[in-house]
């Protein structure tokens, strides 16, 4: 299978920092000997190189879909990178100290995209819980609003892909944070088995006001910014007119 | 240069590339200091920092599938997910005063530290 090698190199030797890195000894596939190789983790991406100095990798190993784990095996401080799969080999690796190992059994097993992802997920889930929960309770009055300023409407916050793998160019993802946008997109040839994530919840229901229920729908902290804005507006206009 | 109608799939932060009837890859492109490009209608492309001028270049069935692709795309690297979680649980620390990632206890994880990441 082609890979674009050149761009795998760049990213293994360029100067964005490593999430660890260092010397392992690393099993042979055919025959049993342990061969000292630098280690560079980088992302889900464990490359490792000949030498320390070496300008170019010589293999790496994709972190997703696998299980790190303590293995027997006659050498110290060894440890296995085991994949499912009939065809999947398993990496046996020795740190030279029993630091040196818990740390990479540390930082391997929270190296997959998909457990960032989840974790991003989760981080995103609280903080859109956070905002409704405020947004919710200014209602009432604005002069509180003065404490708590959003620093940006959350339409700037990065939008996450809700789905992967995408097929045929069919994109089902979700913006999770936005408003009016199509969950998924027409014409699209199908891939929503997996489901979309639960928009987030409604804000409460907002109180009737000069005798007209105004009945929300979910939105953006800044468009109910807006129509708050709007509602004093009108409110201080009444009250000067009342004034004359 | 021919194009060639290929199934394509992105995973975490792979493109791969099959043809239409096989079940194996011919390809795959990892999607990390990438630049994805939207070209003239319907294509977009794939560049990647260390050759600029070699695009990868993709024809889709419509304007619209080719937007979702550049705007999938471009969040697909590792780097942009890591980005995302610095920049969520530093909001997060600033609207509680609460670390959000210490009830994991992954706090100290050298890949989820501001200061070592950013670009």
């Amino acid at each position: 299978m082609k890979l674009n090698e050149r761009s795998l190199a760049f990213y293994a030797t360029c100067d964005s920092p490593a999430d660890n890195s260092g010397f392992l000894y690393k099993r042979g596939e055919r025959h049993t000997a342990y061969h000292r190789r630098w280690f560079v983790l980088k992302g889900n991406m464990l490359f490792y190189f000949e030498e320390r100095e070496s300008r170019e990798p010589v293999g790496v190993i994709v972190l997703e879909g696998c299980n790190v784990e303590l293995c027997d095996s006659a050498e110290d401080f060894a440890f296995a990178i085991r994949f499912g799969g009939t065809k999947s080999r398993t990496y046996v690796l020795a740190a030279e100290s029993q630091a040196a190992m818990e740390s990479w059994v540390k930082s391997l097993s929270r190296a997959s995209f998909d457990y960032m992802r989840l974790v991003v997920r989760e981080l995103e889930k609280q903080l859109e819980e956070m905002r409704w929960g405020l947004a919710g309770g200014c209602g009432g009055s604005r002069e509180s609003a003065g404490s708590w300023k959003p620093k940006q409407c959350p339409e700037q916050l990065p939008a996450l892909p809700a789905i992967l793998p995408k097929e045929n160019g069919c994109a089902v993802w979700n913006n999770a944070l936005g408003v009016g946008q199509p969950l998924d997109t027409s014409g699209c040839g199908g891939n929503d088995d997996e489901g979309t994530p639960r928009p987030p919840p409604l804000p409460p229901r907002r109180r009737v006001l000069n005798g007209e229920a105004v009945v929300e729908s979910p939105s953006t902290f800044c468009q109910l910014h807006e129509r708050y804005s709007q509602e004093v507006a009108r409110l201080r206009q009444d009250w000067l007119e009342k004034q004359r | 240069s021919v194009l060639k109608k290929r199934l394509v799939k992105l995973v975490v932060n792979f493109l791969f590339y099959f043809r239409t009837d096989e079940a194996e890859p011919i390809g795959a492109l990892l999607l990390e200091h990438c630049r994805i490009t939207k070209e003239e209608e319907n294509v977009f492309s794939i560049s990647f920092i260390e050759e600029p001028e070699r695009k990868y270049c993709f024809q889709c069935a419509s304007e619209e599938q080719c937007q979702e692709w550049v705007e999938a795309l471009k969040r697909a690297s590792y780097e942009f997910l890591r980005r995302s979680l610095i920049f969520y649980r530093n909001e997060i620390q600033k609207m509680t005063g609460k670390d959000p990632l210490e009830q994991y206890g992954i706090s100290e994880e050298a890949r989820f530290q501001l200061g070592t990441h950013q670009q």
